[in-house]
């Protein structure tokens, strides 16, 4: 891969006249591009809405959470409070003048309590003062009561006291039961995967302004810009065309500001309104912590059955998820958990069954994988489970059971495997990661130490792309030229970090043949592209790509013919012209080539219109829940991950030696921003799954509520030797320019590093002993393990 | 006190903010610096990612003299800093790293060309922590000291693999910029201060003299050094503490000597100073400090303030009661020292008096024979408290036998605790594996340590017994084993 140049691609517009001479490569598309917004991160210019300068008159919030998981509020009295200087209102859920609810499906999510808390933390009221100082000064004195009431905090108190926020869905093939009863070795157990707190480093903010008319602007951090104006709407009692929305870029998101912005959003537009005065919302890490949901833990039952031969033959699944105390987007995670609880593998029968359990706790939301990890981590807990108890080596019984030719090629959910990269993507990997040698290496070092072993492992990721909502896979965009040649890009996607702006502007460069440098992609509002779906789902580039293109063929499409007539080329000809290195030309005729700026000058100059929309949806995708039968997804991601580990068998304590990554990407739109997005997905999976622990104790209470007592993996856990190759020649039929999606299924890619873990634990016992090792894996959790071998 | 109240300019902030004086005299001493850069002068560059030190977004770099007198680029956390701290000092944030022309700083430069940022919250303080490096002479061994460097900038989106790259590309180039210039230049100025605002008040004395007619004046007040421990209770629990000495403007507190018989570290030698010092000296110590906080701690955090703090958890306690030290305290009335097992009476207690200050510790050397280790295990390596943390010091003398055994533990009682009754299983016994593991039981009757959200009791009691028998066999090979760049745990490999 060429280094990129390292050129400020907007700052510097280039002379229209001087594009033509350009000499760059013709297209940015596939090329190593730098972050468009690189330069300005370092150079602090980079503006996040906590960062804009405070209007005048703006006031500051402070939420009023409650102090119990569960109780009835029996009194609020607000009155002393409201007396401290500098405070301009303190708003309960009577002042709500819509309604007073936040949930993103299903209404049961109140924006402020009325009668009854249901997690320690959740918002009763809202302080609106002039400084935090006074907004923390009233808040002492606002007077609630609360009569406490019995709490479910975990997901075997909610099984038991059948405390449900779904109905089962199930999935089945065949008849499971008879198939495990024949198999010849059984397995059976429990797998628990954690929380995990998103820890975006910009915290959940907004800026609400109020406008003529009773309208509000809000700059807002959020993933779902359309669903934050749809609920400000409803709970301001307003059509949605009074609010705007727009997102000027996020400091991370990783799911946790899809549905999660959108309260303390509406509790700013309420107070702005109210008070006529700006206003901004902030939360402080401890608050952002305590008050808003996390990733799913999950709790999954299974019994497997495998032929010694280390064929899987039935498979059956109970999954239970801690939804927290409203739904939020739980059903379609563990929807999703359920679709990937096959992973890579043919399952010939099963059935899985999947419930949301309700808790008193924070409400659990979108988190990078969308339950995919969760579902996953089961099947290979089992795999690696299998292996250890069959005695084979782990990643031949892994390729034994990958989906296959047909009748192996159909998903728990009848969908057709097609394309299926994984054969070929696992036989590359074991050979550039030199597994089969390494193994061996490790051998004979567990041999020769007595405290430390090592673990190698090779694990697989197939991820499903598309919303599984599906009228959800829709986008638009607004693509608006100006005479000379320059270029606004308005998509409907969100810039969280994960560089779909670099490549947003890449496809738009590409298709009007310009370079990236005279388009500026805009801060995303919903007053330019409206009703847009959230930036999840790793969807932004598929979709929002295939709605710009759109939009800049049709103004291709309208300059051609003023081109043909600048080139003095028969209108006929007009659709063989090219757009191409900031040239205009005939296919036949390049050394005739016009400057794109002359071509936008002419054409503003005769009347034609500048500006396009675009629109884009998924074809073909469908799912029918009752049956559990459908095709949910347009087509799946691939990739594998080889991770070496060393493990002290002291104290427990680990490090990640060496991870050779193979990822499908089909033919990477901007390969620097997909490497980033392979590596960034893939620590954070290691964060979840071994130093990142999110405890609540038995109240309710998040005892882990800022990075003092939670730990994300700092620079040191990040292996030293990290290669990451992009499968090649993959293109992907059907998809904006053969790419395929990035940003959530690399993070599963971090169980090779369990699985790596699970074999070094073995070598400190006999073979075949059973390993017990929890996730995530903490010092604590992996010497529980060591001793368990040790002990047998 | 007199000169302070009749100079005027000890009357009010003063400090160089990139290249320009600035001039505070009405505010809070409890402004944070990080809240003054964003609040007050809208430099929103730097960012608050958790105002209590543990993910860097809010870094910056302060020019600070050494205990060689030479000044150094050394990059902290802004959000613990309160702005008194900054007192006649030189501080930079990245809105200055640009120049005039435009041109980035190389640090800018290598991070956006390594695609170092995706959401970049937290790309400026990376930048300012590589801003530091840049300008490091020490960075021969560099993987650790890279980790060492970055480990208090926590990026949540791009798993670090390309930071580490931009940090390759100019950790230690030196270039005689403008920054190399500036620091030349820094020359130290005093930090007094005598400030009174917003009902608050805050001292920063430079001569011990003048610090005991402050405390004269103000006896109620609370003593401040780095701040990393106390600017917590302003920036979690925002309490505002009426009455602040800082200690730092004091420099006879900062020295480190040495003596044939032993070492003397002053009580505001900051931990960054004492790792580069004890690396030759005290080894064992130098190993403790390698994952005390992470750099941006390290440059505010002080020995003095580590062990008054008494934290059951502070690292340098077990570590220093392994060596043996003693705790120099000092009062308007004179000296007196203390044995440091004798200074911790109680959960976060100690046997300072009023008035009184802890001075120095005074370490005595390690005989030739003493084999010293210190052990720190935390659910993360950097940048994380500890779950359990040992200091170990065992001289054995003629036919193998043990002549000398300090073992000394943090996070297995209410106070950092010697154990009294394993060592003297040790005393006069063969150092051998036997007598360990019989030394090992013994470790149940001197802890009966709690379970808490860093690891259960059972763990930390498992843990702690296998940190003496991986001393053991750890000083099998050498005597005071220094660690290796990218080791596993705490205690290290080795072949058998
Ligand atoms: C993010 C983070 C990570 C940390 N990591 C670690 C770690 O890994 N290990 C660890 O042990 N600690 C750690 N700490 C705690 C802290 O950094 C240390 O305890 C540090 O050494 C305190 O020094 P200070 O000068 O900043 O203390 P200050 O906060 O200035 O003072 C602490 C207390 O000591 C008193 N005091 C200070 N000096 C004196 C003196 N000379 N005489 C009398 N009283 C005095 C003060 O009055 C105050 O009560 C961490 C803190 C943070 C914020
Ligand atoms: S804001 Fe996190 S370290 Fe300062
Ligand atoms: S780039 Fe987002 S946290 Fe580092």
């Amino acid at each position: 891969m060429a280094g990129p140049s390292l050129q400020h691609p907007s700052s510097t517009p280039p002379n229209p006249t001087e594009v033509a001479q350009l000499e760059e490569p013709l297209t940015p598309l596939h090329q190593p591009l730098l972050h468009e917004s690189g330069l300005k991160h370092t150079s602090g210019e980079a503006r996040y809405v906590d960062d804009l300068p405070s209007p005048p008159g703006m006031a500051l919030c402070l939420v009023l959470t409650s102090p119990h998981a569960h109780a009835r509020i029996t009194r609020r009295d607000a009155a002393k409070a409201r007396a401290v200087p500098g405070v301009h209102a303190i708003l309960f859920a009577e002042d709500v003048p819509g309604l007073n609810d936040v949930g993103p499906v299903i209404h049961d999510e109140p924006l402020f309590a009325v009668n009854e808390v249901q997690f320690m933390g959740q918002s009763v009221g809202v302080v609106v003062a002039e400084s935090y100082d006074a907004c923390r000064a009233a808040a002492k004195l606002v007077e609630v009561d609360y009569e406490p009431l019995p709490a479910i905090t975990t997901i075997d108190q909610a099984i038991a006291q059948g405390s449900w926020l779904s109905d089962p869905h199930v999935m089945k093939r065949g008849d499971v039961d008879a198939e495990l009863w024949k198999s010849e070795v059984k397995l059976s157990g429990e797998v628990r995967t954690g929380g995990q707190e998103h820890f975006y480093l910009e915290t959940q903010s907004t800026l609400a302004l109020p406008e003529e008319d009773g309208s509000v602007r809000l700059l807002c951090s959020t993933q779902h810009p359309s669903e934050v104006q749809a609920i400000v709407a409803h709970v301001l009692h307003v059509g949605r065309h009074l609010i705007t929305v727009e997102v000027p870029r996020m400091g991370g998101g990783f799911g946790g500001k899809e549905t999660q912005a959108a309260p303390f959003a509406a509790m700013a537009a309420l107070a702005a309104l109210k008070l006529k005065r700006p206003v901004k919302i902030w939360l402080n890490r401890d608050q952002d912590m305590a008050q808003t949901g996390k990733r799913h833990p999950f709790m999954t039952r299974y019994e497997a059955g495998f032929a010694r031969s280390g064929e899987l033959k039935a498979l059956k699944l109970e999954l239970f998820s801690d939804g927290g105390f409203s739904t939020d987007l739980s059903r379609a995670i563990l929807d999703r958990a359920m679709f990937h609880s096959d992973n890579a593998y043919y399952v010939p029968a099963l059935m899985f069954t999947g419930r949301v359990c309700k808790t008193h706790l924070p409400s659990n939301t979108a988190f990078r994988g969308f339950g995919g990890p969760q579902g996953m981590a089961v099947i290979e807990a089992i795999m690696s489970r299998a292996a250890e108890v069959l005695g084979l080596d782990p990643a031949e019984l892994r390729a034994k059971n990958f989906y296959d030719d047909a009748p192996r090629n159909v998903t728990p959910y009848f969908m057709e495997v097609k394309h299926d990269r994984m054969p070929r993507l696992w036989k590359e990997l074991l050979a550039s990661s030199d597994y089969l040698a390494r193994k061996s290496a490790i051998e004979s070092f567990n041999a020769s130490h007595p405290h430390a072993r090592r673990g190698l492992a090779i694990t697989p990721v197939k991820f499903g792309i598309s919303f599984t909502t599906s009228f959800l896979n829709q986008a638009g965009a607004l693509v608006v030229m100006y005479a000379d040649g320059t270029v606004q890009l308005n998509h409907g996607g969100t810039e969280m970090g994960q560089g779909l702006h670099t490549k947003m502007m890449a496809i738009c460069a590409h298709e009007l043949g310009i370079p990236p440098a005279s388009v500026r992609a805009m801060t995303t509002a919903t007053d330019k592209v409206p009703n847009t779906s959230a930036t999840a789902a790793s969807s932004g580039s598929d979709l929002n790509g295939a709605a710009v293109k759109v939009a800049c063929e049709t103004l291709r499409a309208r300059l051609q013919p003023v081109a043909a007539r600048l080139l003095g080329v028969p209108s006929e000809s007009a659709g063989d012209i090219l757009f191409a290195g900031g040239k205009v030309f005939l296919r036949t005729r390049p050394e005739l080539a016009l400057p794109f700026g002359k071509v936008t000058q002419e054409a503003y100059l005769s009347q034609v219109p500048m500006s396009a929309t675009g629109f884009y949806k998924t074809p073909d995708i469908s799912y029918d829940k009752s049956t559990g039968r459908g095709k949910p997804f347009h087509y799946f991601a691939y990739g594998a991950a080889v991770s070496e580990v060393e493990l002290s068998g002291l104290t427990g304590e680990h490090r990640v030696r060496r991870v050779d990554i193979l990822h499908d990407v089909g033919a990477s739109l901007v390969p620097t921003i997909d490497r980033g997005q392979v590596e960034g997905g893939f620590i954070q999976g290691v964060g979840w799954l071994t130093c990142e622990e999110v405890l609540f104790d038995a109240k309710g209470y998040l005892l882990t509520h800022s990075p003092d007592t939670y730990k994300i993996p700092a620079f040191g856990d990040a292996p030293l030797d990290f290669r990451v190759q992009l499968l090649e020649d993959a293109a992907q039929p059907d998809v904006i320019h053969g790419s395929k999606a990035v940003g959530e299924p690399p993070l599963m890619l971090a169980l090779s590093v369990v699985a790596a873990l699970r074999h070094a634990v073995t070598a400190f016992g006999r073979p075949g002993a059973h390993v017990d090792l929890k996730m995530p894996c903490t010092p604590e959790a992996l010497l529980n393990a060591i001793e368990a071998v040790r002990s047998v | 006190m007199e000169t302070a109240r009749s100079n005027p300019k000890v009357n009010r902030l003063r400090f160089t903010l990139n290249g320009r004086q600035v001039e505070e005299a009405r505010l809070s001493p409890t402004t944070t610096l990080l809240r003054y850069l964003r609040d007050k002068l809208q430099l929103t560059g730097t960012k608050e990612g958790c105002a209590e030190g543990d993910c860097g977004a809010c870094t910056v770099a302060i020019a600070e003299s050494g205990p060689d007198g030479r000044p150094q680029w050394r990059a902290v956390n802004a959000c613990l800093i309160l702005l008194p701290m900054v007192q006649g000092k030189t501080v930079v944030t990245v809105e200055a790293l640009r120049g005039e022309d435009g041109a980035y700083h190389p640090a800018q430069e290598a991070m956006a060309r390594a695609l170092g940022s995706q959401c970049g919250y937290c790309t400026p303080g990376i930048v300012m922590s590589l801003f530091e490096a840049t300008y490091r002479e020490d960075l021969k061994d560099r993987p650790w000291k890279l980790d060492d460097q970055l480990c208090g900038n926590l990026c949540r989106c791009t798993g670090y693999r390309p930071i580490r790259e931009a940090a390759d590309r100019v950790a230690g180039s030196c270039p005689a910029d403008r920054f190399a210039q500036g620091l030349a230049q820094a020359a130290p100025q005093s930090m007094e201060l005598r400030l009174e605002a917003e009902g608050q008040k805050f001292f920063t004395p430079v001569r011990i003299g003048a610090l005991w007619d402050v405390l004269d004046f103000v006896p109620e007040a609370r003593f401040v050094v780095g701040g990393t421990d106390l600017s917590l209770e302003v920036t979690k629990k925002f309490a505002r503490p009426p009455v602040l000495v800082s200690l730092e403007g004091i420099a006879e507190l900062r020295e480190l000597k040495e003596t044939e018989g032993a070492f003397r570290i002053g009580a505001t030698v900051t931990i960054s100073e004492l790792e580069a010092w004890a690396e030759s000296r005290l080894p064992s110590l130098a190993r403790m400090v390698r994952y005390f906080g992470a750099r941006q701690i390290k440059h505010r955090g002080t020995v003095g303030g580590n062990l008054c703090n008494a934290s059951p958890i502070g690292d340098l306690a077990p570590a220093l009661m392994s060596l043996g030290a003693t705790a120099v305290l000092v009062s308007r009335a004179g000296e007196r020292k203390v044995p440091l097992d004798a200074f911790f009476v109680g959960y976060r207690k100690t046997a300072l008096q009023p008035k009184e200050i802890l001075a120095a510790i005074e370490v005595p050397r390690p005989g030739p024979e003493a084999r010293a280790v210190c052990y720190k295990v935390s659910k993360r390596r950097e940048l994380d408290i500890s779950t359990v943390s040992a200091g170990f010091l065992v001289e054995v003398g003629a036919d193998e036998l043990v002549i000398r055994a300090q073992l000394a533990f943090g996070g297995m009682a209410a106070t950092p605790k010697r154990a009294l009754k394993t060592e003297a299983a040790l005393l006069g016994q063969k150092w051998a594996a036997a007598t360990v593991e019989a030394a090992a039981l013994k470790l149940a009757e001197d802890f009966t340590p709690l379970s808490d959200h860093r690891g259960s009791a059972a763990y930390r009691a498992r843990v702690a017994a296998n940190l003496l028998r991986g001393f053991f066999e750890e000083t099998r090979v050498h005597a005071q084993p220094t660690l290796t760049s990218r080791h596993t745990g705490t205690v290290q490999t080795y072949e058998l």
